[in-house]
């Protein structure tokens, strides 16, 4: 029974905080907002007993995806009033695509699929079992490549965001790294062979310069 | 317990809200790439509820899946638009519309 009304509230918790995403305002309170929807849905993962995708996605999303667009709010200045003028022309339209999609589904899920086996309780694991040693189990025999692919996917991003994001400062001074590693001794030092000058009498010899090593 | 249609019906209102709010947020591309996130989740609820359901542990490993690339498109979306407002001033999608004959 506690778990039917945990999950009713965090059921509720989460339709009203992403209603309130897609309405407010301000694109902080946004970003948010959509935190609290991976929070409750964490928790509703939890609840349905997949232990690991519900920490995966806290500490994934919440932790650096969502860090990354508060980040990225925050760093760019942007007009709110006027991002958001107009507003109310395409919200009766979204509405009724909103719509559409929940009756098309829920007539799908809750209508034809009633008595049917969609109507069935999710049921509990047995005792002992470890939803992430499963999980892993399957990743590192059966999804290896695939995991291996994904691993060189988020290579590939780190590398296109920050190639993406570098930028050339006007007036900074930087070394040329090539023309650096390129140069020789020949370009920098000229050895002169000359003849000594001078008798030596006339040289003050406490002044002259000691020769290192 | 929780049952099956109860995720199910969870998850498309989800959706409905993330695709109503592609339509009431088309001008801001912040709040467009975090309605696509909250896409991806109510997406990746039916593979857990599926995979919590039949029980059938591949769709979680799924749901890992999808996840990684949700972060590399986010990552990848946030510079995109980085860049965009360092040229453009704005991040207005009708101000992008240099392409149009």
């Amino acid at each position: 029974m506690l778990v039917e009304v945990l999950f009713w509230v965090f059921a509720s918790i989460l339709t009203v905080s992403a209603l309130a995403m897609i309405t407010v305002r301000n694109p902080v309170h946004s970003a948010l907002l959509l935190v609290l929807c991976f929070f409750t849905s964490a928790a509703i993962w939890l609840l349905i007993e997949a232990e690991f995708l519900a920490v995966v996605l806290i500490l994934v999303y919440v932790g650096a995806v969502m860090v990354l667009f508060l980040f990225v709010v925050m760093m760019l200045d942007i007009k709110v009033e006027e991002v958001r003028a107009r507003v109310t022309r395409y919200a009766l339209f979204g509405a009724i695509v909103a719509g559409v999609v929940v009756f098309e589904i829920v007539s799908v899920v809750w209508t034809r699929g009633s008595g049917a086996e969609v109507g069935a309780v999710v049921k509990a694991t047995p005792a002992g079992y470890s939803n992430t040693a499963e999980l892993g189990k399957l990743l590192y025999t059966e999804y290896v490549y695939p995991f291996e692919l994904a691993a060189v996917l988020l290579l590939v991003a780190i590398v296109a965001a920050i190639s993406l994001t570098m930028r050339k400062r006007a007036g900074l001074k930087l070394q040329n790294i090539s023309m650096q590693v390129a140069v020789r001794s020949q370009d920098r030092v000229r050895i002169i062979k000359m003849a000594a000058e001078g008798s030596g009498a006339n040289a003050p010899q406490s002044q002259s310069p000691e020769k290192g090593p | 317990m929780i049952r099956l249609n109860w995720l199910l019906v969870l998850s498309s209102v989800l959706f409905a809200i993330s695709v109503a709010g592609m339509f009431i947020n088309r001008k801001n591309l912040i709040l467009l790439l975090m309605c696509v996130e909250l896409l991806l989740l109510s997406a990746n609820f039916n593979f857990v509820a599926f995979s919590r359901f039949l029980p059938d542990i591949h769709g979680q490993v799924f749901v890992f899946f999808v996840l990684t690339v949700a972060a590399a498109e986010s990552a990848i979306g946030l510079a995109i638009l980085v860049v965009l407002f360092r040229e453009r001033r704005s991040i207005n999608v009708e101000d992008l519309s240099t392409l149009k004959g």
